[in-house]
């Protein structure tokens, strides 16, 4: 399992994983939680993301959409499927892959 | 070996949710705790007694699954007091068995590196290594311990044989005297810690696990269709109706078997017993009475096997997943829809449930609507009414008429608990919006065929305690009633009339006539409060000691003789909110810690059931249904 070195991924175009369609390749570059969600502090949405495996390095890919306006997303973090709500997911910042973005599911 | 007297090792099972932990805690201690593939399905402190090999006594503890100790939610604080010994009534455990899912380490590690700061000794153990191995996974068991720096075993908890291992490292460490208890070091990880414990986890992955980063491709083709946009609402909506239907349809031919066998009973007891009033308890208090309700275990077996093969095949979080805006347009959490799934089945397991949602409003809501969901409890209910009164048509070719009332019944039911915490939300909350929603989607697994009929007989064995116990006792009460006093010598009306349970009905009866109730079925709702399906019984035996004794009809006959459409479609109605069961107000009392939302579910319901009942009735009677 290689580790990028997080300097290198900040150099790449980022974009946040609540935007991003079905089928998107890509890689967690940052954290950035914009604002608290109605009594849950930016701070408890950090860590729960980081809880799940999301951190700075993980290879994200999305393989679902929710029936209703897209949402929310089934997200496989490195290997496992985490389903999350676009409003937590655009504090997900992600580069996109190379290559892998071609392949869609 | 001669057991060197060391005190008892108390060890407890942690690790992330749905790992294997209770399927761990059953194959060691031999208990039959649920297990299921979803987060969140041990929401409850439990122990039980290992011997191991060489003599000793172990109390193992199994624990709600946690991401960290930081306690989120009730039931991971659970795990947390439990863990870090903060409970007044117990010290912390001896030992932590540190469970991991083999197939997904990442999270499971960072967990055990969070772990090591309780400063407990700790065994790491790599369950589900079956599938690890299936898919590839190549683990270097020594060399993982090393780079963590806790000794660790690999398990397969669901195999014979898969937990030898295990089995054998808890003998060595049971052998040995207990240590001294340490004083944790936990301190509730910052951001950075737990980046630091992650970067740390996936070092230790890189060292030791060569990971052929091979999702599970069965998983991905299915849920392709089940949770396509489209695709998998049709599926999950096409799902519901085939259990519905299944639940009607497929249990006849057993429900005839056991019916036709109680009609029997009743004849002989008529035949060996002499007239009078033993006659009468046998076949109109026991026979008439706990028949009626023991008829409907096929339906209920039926829907519990649904219930169980979702569950274990890992459905429950995809259609929570599908059900999330749905959810969160009524206020709800998205996982909310897992509770109230398994309020199908009853809606104490569902209130427990409600531990896993972190949001105080939201799980208060979420308990407040369970009991709306159509519990097994209401199936008799539904079912007898249904029969007696709804013709069995067929619609659009393949599908029964009453099947079709029953899918509504349920309907309503799920319609009214959105509505109501959509209301809830919006008028007493007076905050619409929703907290985050993080849910892990398991791997699909094929049900295990032994557990799923150990379930059903468990299910089995419980329906028909509650049938010897509650229900029973219930009818020999109402049996009473219904033939005490005696008619005065002379008499010419029938004899109930002079009873006490005409007496009490009669008193009801003003206050619930405007909903198209009798008298009957007035004293027949007093020990339903109980439990639903005793309000059944309790009708089959007031129309049985009515009736006297040739007419030993069933239930259904008897009631489509004596009510109106009408009445029947109000009985209905009250049924879908009615807040007729004692068991289920007795848990959200503890779930929620006083009388408060206890006497708030009771009224609205009740509320709602008179309103329900009473617009129905009054509907059906503007149709002519009278
Ligand atoms: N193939 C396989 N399946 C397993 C193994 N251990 C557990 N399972 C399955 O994994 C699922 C989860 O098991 P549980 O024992 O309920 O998990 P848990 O850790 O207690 O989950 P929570 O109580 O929600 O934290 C169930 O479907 C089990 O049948 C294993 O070693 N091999
Ligand atoms: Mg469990």
């Amino acid at each position: 399992m290689s580790d990028p070195d997080t300097r290198t991924l900040e150099a790449m175009q980022t974009t946040p994983l609540g935007l991003a369609q079905r089928g998107f390749c890509g890689r967690v570059s940052a954290i950035m939680v914009g604002g608290d969600h109605l009594g849950v502090s930016a701070n408890e949405i950090e860590r729960r993301l980081l809880e799940l495996g999301i951190v700075e390095g993980a290879s994200v890919q999305i393989l679902h959409e929710g029936p209703i306006g897209r949402d929310p997303i089934a997200v496989r973090v490195n290997g496992t499927t985490i389903a999350l709500r676009r409003r937590e997911a655009m504090a997900i910042m992600v580069g996109e892959h190379d290559r892998a973005a071609k392949t869609v599911p | 070996m001669t057991a060197i007297d060391v005190n008892d090792w108390r060890i407890a099972l942690v690790g992330t949710p749905n790992c294997g932990k209770t399927a761990l805690f059953n194959a060691l201690t031999g208990s039959r705790q649920k297990v299921a593939n979803y987060a969140g399905v041990t929401v409850e402190r439990k122990s039980g007694v290992l011997h191991t090999a060489s003599g000793h006594r172990v109390d193992l503890i199994d624990l709600p699954g946690t991401y960290s100790l930081r306690g989120r939610s009730p039931d991971e604080d659970i795990t947390r007091d439990v863990i870090l010994g903060k409970l007044a009534s117990e010290s912390p455990p001896d030992f932590l068995l540190c469970v991991a899912d083999a197939t997904n380490l990442r999270v499971a590690l960072r967990l055990v590196i969070e772990l090591k700061r309780v400063r407990r000794p700790m065994l790491l153990v790599l369950n589900m290594i079956d599938i690890a191995r299936r898919r590839g996974v190549d683990i270097d068991l020594d060399k993982l311990s090393a780079e963590l720096g806790v000794p660790a075993v690999t398990s397969t908890a669901v195999r014979r044989g898969g937990i030898d291992d295990l089995l054998r490292r808890i003998d060595d460490i049971a052998g040995k005297p207990t240590g001294e208890i340490v004083a944790s070091e936990w301190t509730t990880p910052a951001v950075s810690d737990l980046r630091a414990a992650q970067r740390e986890a996936d070092r230790v992955i890189g060292a030791a696990v060569s990971e052929p980063a091979k999702p599970d491709t069965w998983t991905t083709r299915v849920d392709a269709v089940l949770l396509h946009p489209v695709w998998g609402m049709v599926a999950l909506l096409l799902l519901l109706f085939v259990m519905f239907q299944a639940v009607f349809a497929w249990a006849e031919p057993a429900m005839d078997l056991i019916s036709g066998g109680f009609d029997a009973l009743g004849a002989f007891s008529a035949t060996v017993l002499p007239e009078g009033l033993l006659q009468s308890f046998v076949q109109n208090g026991v026979i008439s009475g706990v028949g009626s309700v023991l008829v409907f275990l096929p339906q209920i077996l039926i829907l519990f096997l649904f219930i169980l093969l979702l569950e274990d095949l890992g459905y429950m979080a995809r259609a929570a997943f599908l059900m999330d805006r749905i959810m969160g347009g009524a206020g709800l959490h998205g996982r909310a829809f897992i509770p109230l799934l398994s309020s199908f089945a009853c809606a104490i397991p569902g209130i427990m449930a409600t531990r896993v949602i972190d949001n105080k409003r939201d799980r208060l809501t979420t308990i407040m609507v369970a009991p709306l969901m159509t519990c097994s409890a209401r199936i008799p209910v539904y079912t007898l009414i249904i029969a007696a009164f709804v013709p069995n048509k067929p619609v659009l070719g393949i599908l029964g008429l009453q099947g079709l009332v029953m899918f509504g019944l349920y309907a309503a039911g799920i319609f009214s608990a959105l509505a109501v915490s959509f209301v809830a939300n919006h008028f007493f909350w007076r905050d619409s919006a929703t907290p985050p929603f993080m849910l892990e989607l398991p791997d699909y697994k094929l049900p295990q065929l032994r557990s799923v009929l150990m379930n059903l007989y468990q299910r089995a064995m419980a329906f028909l305690k509650r049938a010897g116990t509650t229900i029973f006792s219930m009818m020999v009460l109402i049996w009473f009633l219904a033939s005490f006093p005696r008619p005065p010598a002379g008499a010419t009306e029938p004899a109930i009339d002079f009873s006490l349970a005409a007496m009490i009905g009669r008193w009801i009866e003003p206050v619930l006539a405007p909903i198209g109730f009798n008298w009957q079925i007035s004293v027949a709702l007093i020990p339903g409060m109980a439990a639903r399906e005793v309000a059944v019984a309790s009708l089959g035996t007031v129309y049985a000691i009515e009736g006297g004794n040739e007419a030993a009809e069933q239930v259904g006959h008897m009631l489509a003789g004596q009510w109106s459409f009408a009445t029947a479609l109000a009985f209905l109605a009250w049924y879908v909110f009615a807040p007729q069961c004692a068991s289920t107000l007795a848990v959200i009392k503890r779930e929620t810690g006083g009388w408060r939302w206890v006497l708030i579910t009771f009224f609205y319901m009740l509320s709602m059931a008179y309103l329900a009942a009473f617009v129905t009735y009054r509907v059906a009677l503007a149709m002519g249904w009278g």
